[in-house]
């Protein structure tokens, strides 16, 4: 049994991005209408806004919390060229009994000379670092050397890509054997063959990312791209969004043992292709322990997508809108939504041994 | 083994509008946020108000979590029970002992339905009473399956005993009809009843043959004309051979008797006993296994893996279990007659009648909604080493796989994630890396929960969690100005850099207010203590104020010192540390000895000389005074310590 309930966002203008953070216990929403909001849930499980404020001096594209070993933290990217860092401040009594707390811009990046469509933290063993991407096709990194100051950004990469950047995705495997690694994903819409995900790989060598992969196959324009969390394995499993839904493998091959010290070439695989969306697919999310992808698209539905223990992928499940009115109290009505024929067939073939003595 | 391509289940979105919008999603721990958006637009810009809203879609197990959270605690101590049972003993004893097993996964199912049953009894709410309802018919379901699956998989019952064992089966889980047999029973005059002949076709169907032939004789009693019929075939059921549990007749010897017996009903019947009674003639007809008679009965049999039993019984009672498959797929179809197609639980009953145990567990998966069922079920059929033998690849995989799915599921709960992470260490694959990934999510929402979830890593050396969880709640405890607190999460920790910075805040505040917050815990930092410098001197420092509280002035001297001297204490107190000595130049008696004297008079000027501010030095008036007013202290200190040191001998 699923079950799905409303929260009014408020939010003046449409929502881009909705983020949980690493607890499951809060989440951002950033909108068009130049603002983040930020909710708490209680005890109780309902969700209540505990901040709301302007960001940005355009439409916020997308909203990522820290790990929370650097404290509550959130960055946020905007078509109005920029990335923000932000900081939440423990505040008055005052505030806190209103359920209300307060979030201070750390830092303003503003290196990009168009919008910047993404921004990512990096998985927290490589310290408090993260990538934004813009539509001018330059990936850039940042790090903040003192944790406990986070006014104190430096611009440690910039990454050409050569293409306008729509998406990227940390590798998040802490593993010794894998070099810090960040996919890129382009919605380059001019006519050509290019490959629009490119994969760079940190050198430790040269302490530069230098491409590692370009992957040939996709030459559609791409919305999203995600990385799985790893489970110890030696191979990496990426997901990209573009005019399906599709799932590589990226086995590292030896390393190379030349004097640059080698790139890691990668055997790449793909492992499934899906189109039941039948359109542009938009999003693709892991959840936690990267069994399952969650893909949404034009049609309107998120779907799921989970392998067997044979590693065939199949969907095993859709969300889709309904369209009936949502009552106005709408954190009181839970809904008992139909798991399709599943356990109404179960029961009525039971017709032989009911268990009502 | 490609598996059929079900429709994936729906869930839908109330209020979410499928045509024109694109859904925006995250992924939580326990939900999923849906949102809608319009994808590569830079949305309305004239401020127009959508239906701005974000949905939580979560499973929800609210709603049953209080039965089946029992279901869910009592299995996990039965599963634990089984990964620990050493398998010293073997052969029938280990059999045995899984056999056991497997009936108390059952009772605790049927203890559950019980429950459910009394819940759904007792509400007053429609809606409830109908989602309890649904879910006593699922548990039911699955207890009938582990059932079946206990007698061919785990008990693996032989010929003989087989028939004997599905016989208590069916008359275990066909209950349609209790009702009416009660009723029959108790009636004033049974054998008067309209549904007399229903009850005794009842007991004839499922072999109670001594209740039928109970039934029989109060109606022969009431009709005497019937005597000789009644006691022929009173006497036919008496004598029916049947397979016994104990060894005292072989196969081949109960098979030899049910011949000759089988021959006796088929003379009687033949020569017309019966004939006139038609209820006794199909009862003979039953006896003799014939299909059509048996099928008449349909009713009352209800299901077809009743009417499989029945035939069994009275047509190859010494049925072998590779045999089944045959009676089972001809029974189903007799029964539905094409009137109706099977039902998933069908095709799961005759997988298991097929021997099929990956159909079963694969069609078990598809069908229920969560994956408790096949995940114990798989683990115990592993236990019986059943699985590996069918096929080695893909045998411990799937125990594992389903385990895996099934423990997940559990730490969505506030509390069922403890016994997540039970199974997660009986997976050897991926059980650590799981529960790494999982427990990690956990909402530290108390300290005594961080602190179990702690436990749980420190006994599993998971190291880095350890860490992180500390770190977490150090970071927490940070915001909020609990000091105390944050520097107790980073010993825990070992970390020693944030163990710096918390001790430079402790320093710092009391630069500010003059005292010490936290005083118990940096009273008794002991051995980590040595985590970092700057703790090391925190505590010593603090030492240094307990010992001058103590009026122990020697040896806070001393140390005082030291922790210039050596180097403890950061340049930067040192102006604070040289104002502390203060009080004790300035005390009556001499505490500083002369050697102690020049290494102050030392550490000053090398503060003085050595530092950069020396500007700030010798504008800031204060400062000036300070270094001033030590200088004499120190000075006088000297002269009278001289002069002391001088005249030592002498008394």
């Amino acid at each position: 049994m699923f079950v799905a309930r409303s929260i009014a966002a408020d939010h003046r203008d449409l929502i881009h991005d909705v983020s949980f953070d690493f607890h499951g216990r809060r989440m951002a929403t950033c909108s068009s209408d130049q603002s983040v909001k930020v909710w708490d849930k209680s005890e109780n499980g309902d969700w209540h806004c505990t901040a709301s404020w302007k960001t940005h001096s355009g439409s916020v594209w997308r909203v990522t919390w820290a790990h929370p070993e650097f404290g509550q933290v959130l960055a946020s990217c905007s078509f109005d060229r920029t990335a923000a860092v932000w900081e939440e401040i423990v505040g008055e009594s005052n505030d806190k009994l209103r359920g209300q707390s307060h979030w201070v811009k750390r830092t303003t990046l503003v290196d990009s000379r168009t919008s910047v469509t993404d921004v990512k933290f990096a998985p927290k063993h490589m310290g408090l670092m993260l990538a934004t991407c813009s539509a001018d096709g330059v990936v850039r990194i940042y790090e903040a050397p003192d944790v406990m100051n986070l006014s104190q950004w430096s611009l440690q990469h910039e990454i050409s890509c050569k293409l306008s950047c729509s998406c990227i995705s940390w590798n998040p495997s802490s593993s010794r054997a894998h070099s810090p690694m960040i996919a890129v994903g382009s919605d380059d819409n001019s006519p050509n063959i290019l490959a629009k995900v490119q994969i760079y790989e940190y050198n430790e060598n040269t302490r530069k990312y230098a491409k590692a992969e370009a992957l040939m196959t996709v030459s559609d324009p791409v919305h999203d791209i995600a990385f799985a969390p790893n489970l110890g394995r030696s191979f990496h499993i990426l997901a990209v969004a573009t005019k399906d839904v599709r799932i590589f493998t990226l086995k590292p091959l030896r390393k190379e043992l030349t004097s640059s010290g080698g790139l890691t070439k990668f055997e790449i695989h793909i492992v499934a292709q899906f189109d039941n969306h039948n359109s542009q697919v938009w999003r693709v999310s892991w959840n936690i322990t990267g069994t399952v992808l969650a893909s949404s698209g034009d049609d309107g539905c998120v779907r799921l997508w989970k392998a067997n223990y044979m590693d065939n992928w199949k969907c095993t499940g859709i969300l889709k809108g309904n369209g009936s009115p949502v009552n106005g109290s709408s954190q009181q009505g839970i809904f008992n939504a139909s798991l399709g024929s599943a356990n109404t067939s179960l029961q009525n073939s039971l017709n032989g041994s009911s268990a009502s003595r | 083994m490609d598996e059929p391509d079900t429709e994936p289940p729906l869930v839908v979105v109330p209020g979410a509008d499928p045509s024109a919008r694109q859904l925006c999603f995250a992924w939580g721990p326990a939900e999923v946020l849906v949102c809608e958006t319009l994808f590569g637009r830079a949305g309305t810009g004239d401020g127009a108000p959508s239906s701005s809203c974000v949905f939580v879609v979560r499973r929800d197990q609210d709603i049953y979590i209080q039965t089946l959270r029992k279901l869910f605690n009592e299995s996990h101590g039965i599963f634990m029970g089984l990964q620990r049972s050493e398998e010293e003993l073997a052969g029938k004893s280990r059999k045995a002992q899984l056999v056991q097993v497997s009936k108390n996964y059952r009772s605790v199912i049927r203890a559950c339905m019980e429950d459910m049953h009394q819940a759904a009894v007792s509400t007053q709410d429609p809606a409830l009473q109908g989602q309890y309802s649904t879910q006593v018919s699922i548990l039911s379901a699955m207890e009938l399956i582990w059932n079946l699956c206990e007698i061919l998989f785990v008990e693996s019952a032989t010929a003989g005993p087989l028939l004997l064992r599905l016989l208590d089966w069916v008359r275990l889980h066909v209950c349609d009809v209790d009702s009416m047999v009660r009723e029959v029973l108790s009636s004033e005059s049974p054998s008067k009843h309209k549904l007399f002949w229903n009850v005794v076709d009842v007991f004839v169907l499922q072999g109670r043959m001594d209740e039928a032939r109970h039934l029989l004789s109060k109606e022969a009693s009431a009709n005497p004309t019937s005597m000789n019929m009644y006691k022929i075939l009173d006497d036919l059921m008496k004598k029916m051979p049947v397979p016994s549990l104990s060894n005292t007749q072989t196969l081949t010897e109960l098979e030899l008797k049910w011949q000759h017996w089988h021959e006796e009903c088929q003379r009687y019947l033949q020569d017309g006993t019966f004939a006139s009674n038609p209820h006794m003639e199909s009862i003979c007809k039953i006896l003799l296994g014939d299909e059509d008679a048996i099928l008449e009965k349909k009713e009352l049999m209800t299901t077809w893996y009743h009417f499989l039993v029945t035939r069994l019984l009275y047509s190859h009672p010494t049925v072998k279990p590779l045999e089944l498959r045959f009676y089972a797929q001809s029974s189903m179809d007799l029964f539905l007659g094409g009137e109706s197609s099977p039902e998933p639980l069908d095709m799961i009953l005759m997988a298991a009648f097929e021997f099929e145990m990956h159909q079963v567990i694969k069609e078990c998966s598809i069908v229920l909604s969560n994956w408790w069922f096949v995940a114990h079920l798989t683990d115990l059929l592993d236990h019986c080493k059943l699985l590996q033998s069918h096929n080695l690849y893909f045998g411990s995989n799937m125990r594992e796989f389903l385990l895996l799915e099934y423990a997940s599921g559990l730490f969505s709960h506030h509390s069922l994630w403890q016994l997540g992470v039970d199974y997660f260490d009986h997976c050897p694959e991926y059980g650590r890396v799981y529960l790494e990934l999982h427990i990690e999510r956990i909402p530290l929402s108390t300290e005594q929960k961080a602190l179990k979830v702690l436990r749980i890593c420190e006994q599993r050396q998971m190291h880095e969690q350890v860490r992180s969880i500390c770190k977490i709640m150090a970071m927490k405890a940070l915001r909020n100005n609990r000091l105390g607190s944050a520097l107790s999460w980073s010993i825990r920790a070992k970390d020693a850099a944030f163990a710096t910075l918390i001790s430079d805040r402790f320093l710092k505040d009391y630069s500010e207010r003059g005292c010490f917050s936290d005083l118990d815990l940096i009273d008794n930092l002991g051995p980590s203590m040595l985590l970092s410098d700057r703790l090391t001197f925190l505590g010593k420092y603090r030492e240094f104020h307990r010992l001058y509280g103590e009026k122990r002035f020697p040896e806070a001297a001393r140390l005082l010192l030291t922790l210039m001297t050596a180097h403890i204490a950061p340049c930067s107190f040192w102006m604070t540390l040289l104002t502390d000595a203060l009080p004790l130049l300035e005390q009556k008696e001499v505490i500083f000895s002369a050697e102690q004297t020049y290494e102050l008079m030392r550490c000053l000027e090398d503060l003085t000389a050595g530092n950069p501010d020396k500007q700030k030095f010798q504008e800031d008036d204060i400062e000036t005074t300070k270094v001033e007013m030590l200088r004499l202290a120190l000075a006088r200190n000297l002269a009278r310590v001289i002069v002391k040191e001088g005249t030592v001998e002498g008394s």
